[in-house]
């Protein structure tokens, strides 16, 4: 019936091969370490023990009545008090407890043994079994269970035990499904495939394979189910169904609702009993799966530039600190050469003077204590186009993501100084400036292109939003800008392209899309982070070929983020090479490679060089064939 | 879109059918002398068996059902064993009210499970979580509970909302809304506990999405990319959430209904199974399955219009 937990499918179905298979013990251990699932352990055991042992902690029936004591107050001969017709309310409470918690456990196993087996066949074997079973689960889980239930119970006569049994059945539709998934995903590992040819059986696969992947969902969704089996009971037994020579928590709230107005406190003790038991079971469900598939610490989607960074701070020294902390032994290749080298490149720029775009000094960028960016200082005039250059996760993209202010918010960044077009901004950067500068001056064309554009909207909104929002136009007049825009960044079929979805057009189309949607509002500044980067190669040269074009038609200052040193020759005035956090050269584009000063930076360029040979034109590479031969 | 819809209905379909067929098959197993039930305790076997005859129990199953199937294709359902009155009239007096309380209960799920999620996701820290603890409390106090309760504080300790009876929303619309008000809240609790849940996730998730970073940097409003754009892209999932929910929505009035003395389809539902009115109880699976099954389709409607790539893919 309903599963409000966080859904376990959901939960392990996107990487069922990381949970970790751990010897049982270890998991045992950790589970004894986890507060929460040691206090829902204890008190699903308490419970437990509390109803077995319900002839020895109080000594009356559960169901012997003596009008005499009908709605006692708690207090003297009865703790608890009485109910309505005078039967012991502590009695019912733990007798109670036996017949909610077995047969709660009832209908779980049975989900299990039947959901199990079920999901194990239909995911490992596939075939017709799979297609029957997936639409009979369809149909099971879009039954109302107590609508069913009542009828079942209309047929055979009030049994707890046996309506527990159905319901069971009703729920190994959610076991099925959550098994097959698991067993799909498996299926699908290269180890398995090895397994499989090296001709191991199928029964063998299972038991060493594909068994040790299900059980952790299992487990968890065991402990839902175990939830979802006392609400259900429970709402049974206060219908007046099921057996009524059972003491049963259900019951007692029915006979609570019949005295609701002399006697309101007796529904707080099944209330308590029941929502404690549930609580407990669902808590223990989420312990489980923190313990079991690793924990919501290590979020399987992690943002990806957080995650490049920490690994860039990983491998920097990250000593602890405030975010100002140096990384000096990072700089592994020569330390010593760096100081003269840095204060020979800044030499060499000839600082701009006077008419700089943007002026970044001293940035510091860190994630919990360890510096991804370590001092940076650059600066940007009016149409020149900066190459900020470096191997993945020396610090460049983060970079200029903080001058954008779209660092991730676990980024903390600081900056001597930071200013745009004669205006001082914080070390929030640019978003925190307000309206009129990020997206109007300040533009941001990403990396991979298909997954930059929002799917549910169609292009021509996503262009025209921004259009509309800074430059004041009506729908109409966006909607012409934004055609023109298309057609400019070459784009054949404008109109195609302005009603389409995101997922209608290629990725070098949808690059274009968002070198318009970045220059559409007219800005001063252009930071592009590695644009042709996730782009075929002959497609690559057509767009940064209009980037070009498009920078000396408006006179844009760029920063163009790239380990590529071939697109820094196509395009760049001036480079700074990045590593480790740090610039450690900078100079015009033309010197850099004609005299490339810091090892680092001639590390480089030597292996750019050598993936760059098939971009020389052919006839070149023939002359110099035919001159060797 | 088109013929995923159409496979939808037909396996809609096929859902009614199965479930009603399946309902039939276990009252007639049933072992009660369902006639003998009906004329009384006193009655002659002679009369007895005369009332099997006028009910039609003295014929095959196999015919009784295709009777019974032949007639319910065409809206008719036959008369009640107990009061005599046709199936159909009874369930249309008391569709109204199930309608009401379930729907609102939907309504209010949708709208308390997106206010609360986003707000979770988006601010974070404290108000997420009291919402993470709202939605164990949620899951944890059955729907029938939370009725209780509110009947007795709300309704009878404070006066504020009638306790119990329905008013048709013709009669009034303000009676009529403070009449539904506590069942609706009492079917919503669990519902919205499990998808704020989900919406919570699914925001966090699109928030992270490179896309949504690309919008920040053309200066979007505040509003527009958390309302418009992400909020859009985060509520697939929970509409399929709520679609399982409302599945429970639909048995929780059977138990809401009677602690809120209201005469709907879920009361019939109980009444009728204890006392064996075949008749009724197949009427009434039959409207609460197609309930089901018009709402999921509602929903998946809504879902191909927020995905292009099913719309115009």
């Amino acid at each position: 019936m309903t599963l409000p937990m966080p859904d376990p499918a959901a939960a392990t179905a996107g990487q069922p091969v990381a949970i970790a298979v751990p010897r049982r013990d270890r998991t045992l251990r950790r589970l004894l370490k986890d507060p929460t699932a040691v206090v829902c352990l204890s008190v699903l055991t308490l419970i437990a023990l509390a109803s077995a042992a319900a002839p020895l902690l109080t000594s009356y029936d559960p169901s012997a009545s003596d009008l005499a004591d009908a709605l006692a107050s708690p207090g003297g001969s009865h703790p608890l008090g009485a109910d309505g017709v005078g039967r012991d309310v502590l009695s019912r409470l733990l007798y109670g407890g036996r017949t909610s918690l077995l047969g709660t456990a009832l209908a779980t196993a049975i989900a299990i043994a039947i959901g199990v087996p079920a999901g194990l066949v239909a995911g490992y074997l596939r075939g017709w079994f799979d297609g029957l079973a997936d639409w009979v689960s369809n149909l099971v889980m879009s039954i109302p269970a107590i609508i069913l239930l009542l009828v079942v119970l209309a047929t055979v006569g009030q049994s707890t035990y046996l309506a527990m049994a159905v319901f069971g059945v009703l729920m190994s539709p959610g076991v099925f499904r959550l098994v097959r998934g698991s067993v799909n995903a498996v299926r699908e590992e290269l180890y398995v495939d090895a397994a499989r040819v090296s001709g191991l059986s199928d029964t063998r696969i299972v038991r060493r394979h594909v068994l040790p992947v299900v059980q952790a969902p299992v487990i968890i969704q065991a402990a839902q189910l175990f939830g979802i089996g006392i609400l259900i009971q429970a709402g049974l037994e206060f219908l007046g169904l099921g057996s009524t020579a059972e003491a049963s928590w259900g019951s007692m709230l029915n006979d609570a609702f019949g005295n609701i107005y002399t006697k309101p406190l007796l529904l707080l003790w099944p209330g308590v009993a029941i929502a404690v038991t549930v609580a407990a079971a669902g808590l223990l469900a989420n312990a489980l799966t923190d313990v079991l598939v690793g924990g919501r610490a290590a979020k399987p989607r992690r943002h990806r530039k957080a995650a490049t960074a920490a690994v860039a701070g990983a491998t920097g020294t990250g000593t602890p600190a405030d975010g100002t902390t140096e990384t000096a032994e990072a700089a592994d290749i020569t330390e010593a050469a760096e100081a003269a080298d840095t204060a020979g490149a800044a030499l060499r720029t000839g600082e701009p003077v006077g008419d700089e775009l943007l002026v970044v000094r001293d940035l510091r960028i860190a994630y919990g204590g360890s510096a991804v960016v370590d001092g940076v200082s650059l600066a940007v005039r009016r149409g020149e186009v900066l190459g900020l250059v470096g191997e993945s996760g020396s610090g460049k993209s983060q970079t200029a993501f903080a001058v954008l202010g779209l660092l991730p918010p676990e980024a903390h960044a600081t900056v001597g100084a930071l200013s745009f077009g004669g205006t001082e901004l914080s070390a929030s950067g640019a978003e925190a400036a307000g309206d009129g500068m990020l997206g109007r001056r300040i533009a941001y064309v990403p990396q991979e292109p298909m997954s930059n554009l929002d799917p549910s909207f169609r292009i021509g909104t996503q262009l025209s939003e921004p259009m509309r929002r800074h430059l004041g136009l009506s729908r109409a007049e966006a909607r012409k800008k934004v055609l023109a825009l298309l057609d400019r960044v070459g784009i054949a079929d404008p109109a195609r392209v302005y009603a389409a979805y995101p997922h209608q057009v290629s990725g070098g189309m949808a690059q274009r899309v968002l070198i318009a949607a970045a220059v559409s509002c007219d800005p001063d500044l252009l930071i592009a982070d590695e644009p042709t980067t996730a782009l075929d190669v002959t497609v690559q040269a057509e767009v940064l070929d209009l980037m070009r074009s498009l920078q000396k038609e408006r006179d844009m200052g760029m920063i163009l983020v790239t380990h590529d040193f071939g697109v820094v020759a196509d395009i760049c005035d001036r480079v700074a090479v990045m590593q480790t956090g740090r610039i450690v050269e900078s100079a015009p584009a033309a010197e850099l490679f004609a005299d490339p000063r810091h090892p680092y930076t001639r590390m480089l360029l030597a292996s750019t060089l050598e993936d760059s040979e098939p971009r020389r034109p052919l006839t070149a590479t023939a002359a110099s064939e035919g001159v060797d031969a | 879109m088109k013929t995923f819809l159409a496979r939808r209905l037909l396996s809609g379909v096929v859902l009614v059918f199965v479930i009603s067929s399946l309902t039939f098959v276990l009252m007639r197993l049933t072992g009660t002398d369902i006639a003998r039930n009906i004329v009384g305790p006193t009655a002659t076997t002679q009369q007895v068996a005369a009332k099997e005859a006028e009910l039609g129990l003295d014929r095959s199953v196999v015919v009784q059902y295709w009777d019974w199937l032949t007639a319910a294709v065409r809206g008719d359902f036959g008369r009640s064993w107990f009061s005599g009155d046709t199936v159909t009239s009874s369930l249309t007096d008391k569709l109204p009210v199930t309608l009401s309380i379930v729907l609102g209960g939907l309504l209010l799920s949708a709208v308390a499970s997106v206010l609360l999620g986003v707000a979770a996701a988006v601010r974070g820290g404290l108000l997420d979580r009291v919402v993470q603890l709202l939605a164990i409390i949620g899951f944890a106090v059955p729907s029938f509970l939370v009725a209780l309760v509110l009947a007795l504080f709300v309704a009878v300790e404070w006066g504020w909302l009638p306790a119990t009876g329905y008013t048709p929303f013709a009669v009034s619309p303000s009676a009529w809304f403070e009449s539904i008000t506590l069942p609706s809240i009492s079917l919503a609790v669990g519902a919205v506990a499990a998808t704020a849940q989900q919406v919570r996730g699914a925001m966090v998730d699109v928030l992270r999405k490179d896309y949504i970073r690309t919008l920040r940097s053309r200066g979007l409003s505040r509003r527009s990319l958390l309302l418009k754009h992400a909020l859009r892209n985060a509520a697939p999932p929970a509409l399929t959430v709520l679609g399982l929910q409302f599945v429970g929505l639909v048995g929780g009035a059977v138990v809401v209904e009677k602690v809120f003395g209201l005469t709907g389809i879920g009361s019939a539902a109980n009444s009728a199974a204890s006392s064996g009115d075949s008749p009724l109880l197949m009427g009434v699976v039959v409207v609460m399955v197609t309930l089901v099954v018009v709402v999921n389709l509602l929903l998946d409607v809504a879902q191909g219009w927020l995905n292009p790539k099913v719309r115009v893919g």
